[in-house]
């Protein structure tokens, strides 16, 4: 080819062009990033291609995800990315056997195998890698470069979510606040993306030989490399020069179809862009129809305000609030009349006690002598930490703080609606009683902060990019499912050259979405919440998302001029409310806090087989805050509460009894792992196995580690955190060696009660052994087997087991028939015994005057991988916990409104029954991440606690193992569960 | 005006009297099948009428009434119906809706209830809602799956599976851009007729409206020079119909390949061969076993009639249900049937092994049942099939379509490659 090609790659956040000559050697490139302007950024970068090459002819191809839709629109050539990457490689390092690509919000994996190549992208799920890393930066008060410098001297990995980057972000903005390094935190992100890649991507193949690393965040992070190197055990690595511009180079090895001059191309460029004219395919009505709406609607919005009076004017005494939030530190300082002295807002960036820090002595710097701080409260995700350090006098969970300063607004408030940088939590009030509260789930959480590292991604303040969406004429729709969908929506907005106030507008409208339709999920607001909405949370401060709200809602609202700082306010107005008259707050003075000096230390609980990962964070003055631990073992308190009930405790203790006995001489080992549907029939097979005078050889205990052990085989990436720790169990068990391993499929349980329609397992835990043998082939898998058996035909059975075992063992179908009863009649005694423990537990509530709360899971829910180690925590509240297979027996036999055909399922709802009538039992679900069955069962477990005048609480669980959230959920419930108890006249 | 009727679980019935007065509204679930199953059910002295909206407005619905994990065809069915009742202008108090139940082990077998539940929550619980199931769930004394229904309906999934068959080997090799949909549009108008005819058609009448159509398509003008084919499976809902997976067939047609989509009767025979499976496994009523097989037995043979007649004209015709049943021997175990189950693999291997390797394998985002039997199965096909071309694809009403059509473009890519260097071999 005598003409020169060209490469144009246009990936989510960055353009490059690379030119190759005949022989094809790269004689010009570019690489920008495009701030979502794709069509501008383009004629900026033909412009500069122009007046190198004036208006030569030459071959153009197209590749990137954002590129798709233009080059069809211009009538260009395009070639998927993918394709260009291995073109590229092809090309460059023919002996490459894997190639690891990482880009804005792609990851791909290719095995090349001779003249195959297998190709694999991340599913639309797992999104979020170079963008991830830059959100990941800003909450480090850095860049990406930053990150990687920051990473190079670490001490410790602390675990992070890598399923998404919604679910890292909520396990690091907890470790920011507890205090842990920086250094440690920013190699941890890179752990995660390592292991996400290789849950995500591997599928069963193993990345080893000569790998390649390609795509921006691989080329310019030494570290990430160095994390994948070490965890794959990698010894050969490819790094092409020129890696970040090598898709496009691929491109431009590629580009065939007839050559076009420069002109030609810029001129269809503005044409499309003329025809687009910034209007996308899915708009939405604007957020005011003309001016006057938006005039009326400000002035609307100025009246609900608190008044602030000169600090200098005021002596007296003062109260002071603070909130450590999860992403924002926010300081309030009130007079005798609840007037503002002195308010602080800042941005954790980092520490928050460094933060907190400044922010005292800010206030210090204000006050005077006739002034008196009488009783200072902290509150938030750092409350705890905050409290301890600059020795405040209390702190309450956020949650109430909320409550109590939005009622100082509108005494018959019905509903308030907090959205946060990382929290929206949603309280009906009903009869001065917060009656029910709705938290967001990991997975819909950050919502408020992503407006705002969105307008930073893009260059904007947050104040201007706001202002800019009141003026969008289409607001883009971008869905409300999670941020990373969110993500990829804006990308698909901007290569159709939707307009930054549109993009705006549409992302204000899709916070509010999500909180109507997501979080509270409610059809009609007044109607079930009443008309006294009151909105508070730092991004209520965006007018975009008010209007979005009142627009969506159909209700005129009350925004307090201190919506951002509320929660500061309600612990203020709890200082005061705490005042006593002859003394003092404690809190650390000027003096203290030029003093005040702390060190983060990282350590690992070892008073259990949780391991908890702890902080240990020592002040000057030698007292020491411990975070991080589940219990109050790590805390290091000597109150211990081993006697309080706590079924999944229980449970679990119990089922590690079914071993066999030591002086048995057995025929033959099995093995089987311990996963999914074993937590519930392992008290059947154990016995069964015995009775046939086999050995049974249990997996171990689940970790993280076991976990990773099996992680490259998981073949989907949206399956639920339980199904994928089989992976590590099966691994876990080969190295055992027993002479066999047994893994059955079930579909059908038991029918445990007349009322239900069926008695199935969900398709997950019926059918897993499948998914074992189809992607596990690196085991023996003659040794493996998977038979599909009910426990509740027993004819049937015996011939099955018969036919299955007689190769492994020698037996009759007498012997299995024997073996048979034998188990069943253990099953049997198993949850007979776990109802008594149940019943004896609410007794023991009942005697010493406890709360309760009954954890509404699965029977794999005990496993503490799963659980992480809740259960405990609930133990330290001196709370009793119940499952839900220990009460489930106690209800009648009604029918529920929906198809009820999973056994494990009819459970919950009978659980939720039998808690109706009892007092100081609260319910709390526990839901797998993925879980698609439990998106019916949360809705009518929901509806059956209501309509008796329950809490609902729901806790979603995965990889993640940090317990902030968890802590606040639970910490609100019991403050309601109390304030009940108080109501009716008891303690 | 008829009384509303609940049964002792408080569930609202459908009434006789209903069936004179009531409009019953039939979300679109496969496009080439429920023109005509609509047909088939008005035939039988019912009022019923297809809801064709895809406006975006209803995916917004869905979301408002729905539980925003629920998968995306609940969430879709559920907006289209609380869309039409809303914006129809028909009178809401004279509405019934009907849904399919399979009863099987996913979720699906709970959209009646969710639908209910969403109905309730829009102040519209006076609707009726049907249950369309061959297990003798819920039943309603204003609707039966008499036998002469069900052997119209049979008819209507015979044809839509023809009509199927027909326009995808036809359609990409047209000469004149048109003139296939020209065609179909000028038979569904026939069928229209055939379809609402009273009295059941003997085989010899069906068989030669069969014979009718396949000259027709045989006439048509094509251009035979061959393309890659993509096989679309998956979660039956959005396998089929254009809205829950944004009109997928479309865009790979746009791409220049011949889409290869299994017959949605396999669907149905599996359904009930599943349950016969279950008898004999774990035991069960014998009876209800032998019923199922003879259907199973009478329904094959109709179709491999159909089949025959395709074959003697040139058109390619899928392979019979036990036939396709006898090539998961080695990939999966036929007692994994919760939702499309073994039937997912069987359907793969069959299109891998008939040309069509290149596949895009649907489900809604966070489907269960496809962890198992369709990405649980990936790489077993692979290494079985080297040269076999699947690409997962998750639907969702928030998901962006840039990403699905990034990843079917990589597909299609691969596809044309592999294409054209089997064809320079």
């Amino acid at each position: 080819m005598d003409k020169l090609r060209v490469g144009i790659d246009i990936g989510s956040t960055t353009i490059k062009v690379v030119v190759i000559d005949k022989d094809d050697a790269i004689i010009y490139k570019t690489y920008d990033r495009h701030m979502s302007s794709i069509t501008q950024s383009m004629k900026t970068m033909f412009e500069a291609l122009e007046e190198r090459f004036s208006n030569e002819t030459m071959h153009f191809n197209f590749t990137g995800s954002a590129g798709l839709r233009l080059a069809k629109n211009i009538g260009a050539q395009f070639t998927q990315e993918v394709i260009s990457a291995t073109t590229a490689l092809r090309t460059s390092a023919p002996d490459i056997d894997v190639c690891v690509e990482l880009g804005g919000e792609d990851a791909k994996i290719m095995f090349f195998d001779g003249a195959n190549v297998e190709q694999r992208m991340n599913g639309t799920c797992a999104g979020g890698t170079g963008a991830f890393i830059d959100q990941m930066a800003s909450l480090l008060d850095t860049d990406a470069a930053g990150v990687n410098e920051l990473a190079k001297d670490f001490n410790k990995l602390h675990d992070i979510a890598s399923r998404c980057g919604v679910f890292a972000k909520s396990d690091i903005q907890p470790l920011l606040n507890q205090g842990a390094s920086k250094n440690d935190i920013a190699a941890s992100i890179y752990q995660a993306i390592v292991n996400q890649t290789v849950a995500g991507l591997s599928q069963g193949r193993k990345i080893n030989g000569k790998v390649a690393f390609l795509g921006g965040p691989l080329t310019f992070s030494s570290e990430l490399r160095k994390r994948f190197i070490e965890t794959l055990g990698l010894e050969d690595v490819f790094m092409p020069q020129n890696g970040e511009i090598f898709v496009a180079y691929g491109a431009a090895l590629e580009a065939t179809e007839t050559p076009l001059a420069i002109n030609t191309i810029i001129e269809r460029i503005k044409a499309y862009r003329k025809k687009t004219n910034g209007k996308s395919r899915k708009t939405l009505e604007p957020l005011f129809k003309d001016d006057q709406e938006r005039k009326a609607f400000l002035k609307r919005h100025a009246e609900a305000s608190l008044d602030t009076v000169d600090i200098n004017a005021y002596s007296g005494n003062a109260y002071l609030g603070i909130d450590a939030g999860s992403t924002t530190t926010k300081l309030i300082l009130i007079g005798e009349n609840n007037e503002i002295l002195h308010e602080y807002y800042t941005h954790n960036r980092g520490n928050p006690l460094d933060v907190v820090k400044r922010a005292l002595k800010a206030m210090y710097g204000k006050l005077h002598d006739g002034i008196l701080v009488k009783k200072a409260f902290s509150t938030g995700y750092g409350e705890e930490l905050i409290k301890h350090a600059f020795h405040l006098d209390g702190s309450e969970v956020e949650t109430i703080c909320h409550f109590n300063a939005a009622r100082f607004f509108n005494p018959r408030v019905s509903f308030v609606v907090d959205i946060g940088g990382q929290d929206m939590k949603c309280f009906k009030v009903e009869d001065g009683l917060i009656s029910s509260i709705v938290l967001n789930e990991a997975c819909s959480s950050g919502c408020g902060s992503f407006i705002e590292t969105f307008s930073e991604s893009l260059g904007y303040e947050i104040k201007d990019f706001a202002q800019m969406a009141l003026a969008g004429k289409n607001p883009v729709d971008l869905g409300s499912r999670c941020t990373v969908f969110m993500n990829s929506s804006v990308k698909q907005a901007q290569s159709e050259a939707a307009a930054t106030e549109d993009i705006s507008a549409g992302l204000a409208i899709s916070v509010v979405k999500n909180a109507l339709y997501k979080v509270i999920r409610a059809h009609d607001v007044t109607e079930e919440y009443g008309t006294e909405i009151l909105v508070q949370g730092g991004t209520f401060k965006n007018d975009a998302v008010l209007r979005a709200f009142e627009k969506e809602t159909g209700v005129e609202v009350t925004r307090p001029n201190i919506a951002g700082l509320m929660g500061a306010f309600g612990a203020a107005l709890l200082a005061k409310e705490a005042a006593l008259p002859d003394n003092h707050s404690e809190v650390l003075d000027l003096e203290g806090l030029e003093n005040f000096q702390y060190k983060a230390k990282a350590a690992v609980c070892r008073k259990c087989e949780n391991l908890c990962g702890l902080t240990v964070n020592i002040f000057g003055d030698g007292k020491r805050y411990i975070s991080g631990n589940r219990c109050e073992k790590g805390a290091g308190f000597a109150k211990t509460y081993d006697a309080v009930p706590n079924l999944y405790l229980y449970k679990y203790n119990k089922l590690m009894e079914y071993q066999p006995s030591e002086d048995k001489t057995y025929k033959a080992t099995v093995g089987i792992p311990l996963v999914l549907n074993m937590y519930e029939n392992l008290p059947f097979w154990q016995p069964f196995f015995d009775a046939l005078n086999v050995r049974t050889v249990l997996s171990d205990r689940s970790s993280k580690k076991l976990y990773e052990s099996g992680q490259d085989t998981i073949p989907s990436d949206t399956i639920c955190y339980p199904a994928k720790l089989v992976h590590g169990h099966m691994e876990n068990l080969y190295e055992k060696n027993p002479d066999f391993i047994f893994y059955p499929n079930m579909p059908y349980n038991f029918e445990e009660k007349s009322h239900s329609d069926n008695h199935y397992n969900c398709p997950v835990v019926a059918h897993y052994p499948e998914v074992v043998e189809a992607n596990m082939d690196h085991l023996e898998l003659e040794k493996f087997i998977q038979p599909y058996v009910s426990l509740s035909n027993k004819k049937k059975f015996v011939e099955t087991a018969h036919l299955i075992l007689k190769d492994y063992v020698d037996v009759s179908k007498r012997d299995i028939k024997k073996a048979f009863d034998i188990g069943l009649e253990s099953y049997f005694d198993f949850r007979k015994d776990v109802q008594r423990e149940g019943e004896a537990a609410l007794q023991y509530a009942m005697e010493n005057d406890l709360n309760t709360i009954v954890f509404a899971g699965r029977p794999y829910h005990i496993d503490p991988e799963v659980n992480h180690g809740i259960p405990k925590l609930i133990r330290s509240l001196n709370v009793v916990l119940l499952s839900e297979d220990s009460i489930n027996h106690l209800a009648d036999q009604n029918a529920v409104k929906v198809l009820d055909q999973w056994t494990y399922h009819t459970r919950l709802y009978d659980a939720a029954k039998v808690i109706t009538t009892l007092d100081r039992v609260n319910m709390v679900q526990l839901v797998s991440f993925g879980c698609g069955l439990d998106a019916i069962t949360s809705d009518e477990i929901k509806d059956i606690l209501e309509d008796a005048g329950k809490l609902y609480t729901q806790i979603k669980i995965d990889e993640i193992s940090n317990l902030g959230a968890v802590n606040i959920r639970l910490r609100s419930l019991l403050s309601a569960m109390n304030k009940e108890a108080k109501k009716h006249g008891r303690a | 005006m008829a009384e509303l009727k609940y049964d002792d679980n408080g569930r609202l019935i459908f009434t006789e009297e209903m069936r004179k007065e009531y409009t019953i509204l039939v979300p679109q679930m496969a496009p080439f099948h429920f023109e005509y199953l609509v047909d088939a059910f008005n035939s039988e002295g019912y009022n019923a009428e297809l809801l064709r909206t895809t406006d975006y407005e209803l995916i917004h619905e869905g979301m408002k009434y729905s539980h925003n994990d629920i998968c995306v065809p609940a969430m879709l069915v559920i907006g289209q119906f609380i869309d039409a009742i809303k914006k129809k202008g028909i009178d809401k108090h004279k509405v019934a809706l009907i849904i399919t139940q399979t009863g099987g082990g996913c979720r699906a077998s709970n959209y009646i209830a969710l639908l209910r539940k969403a109905l309730k929550k829009a102040q519209l619980d006076f609707v009726p809602v049907i249950s369309l199931n061959a297990n003798g769930f819920e039943e309603n004394p204003g609707f039966k799956l008499s036998p002469r229904l069900f052997h119209k309906l049979h008819e209507g999934i015979v044809f839509g599976d023809l009509m199927m068959g027909l326009v995808h080997q036809t359609r990409p090799y047209e000469k004149e851009k048109g003139a296939v949909n020209a065609l179909k549009a000028t038979i569904d108008e026939e069928l229209k007729e055939y379809f609402n005819h009273r009295k059941l058609f003997t085989w010899k009448k069906s068989k030669k409206r069969i014979q009718d159509i396949i000259r027709r398509f045989s006439a048509l003008d094509l251009d035979k020079t061959p393309k890659p084919k993509v096989g679309i499976v998956g979660e039956i809902y959005v396998k089929f119909s254009p809205l829950g997976n944004n009109h997928l067939e479309e865009t790979l047609e746009k791409e220049g390949v011949q889409v290869v989509v299994p017959p949605l009767y396999d669907f149905f025979l599996y359904s009930f061969d599943s349950r016969a499976h279950d008898i004999r496994r774990y035991g069960g009523p014998r009876k209800e076993r032998l019923v199922l097989k003879a259907l199973l037995w009478y329904i094959e043979v109709r179709r491999g009639k159909v089949r025959k007649l395709m074959r003697k004209a040139g058109f390619e015709t899928p392979i019979s249900y036990k036939a396709l049943k006898s090539l998961i021997d080695g990939f999966i175990d036929v007692g994994t049937h919760t939702g499309e189950g073994w039937l997912l693999t069987a359907e793969m291997v069959d299109l891998i092994k008939h040309d069509a390797p290149n596949i895009v394998c649907t489900q809604p985002f966070g489907c269960l049942p496809n962890h198992i039997a369709g990405k649980g199965m990936f790489k077993k096909l692979k290494k079985r099939f080297p040269h076999s071309n699947i690409v997962a694809i998750d639907y969702d009403t928030s998901a962006s379509e840039i990403n699905q059509v990034n990843r079917i473009n990589l597909m299609v890519s691969n596809a044309f490659r592999n294409f054209e260097k089997g064809n320079s071999q």
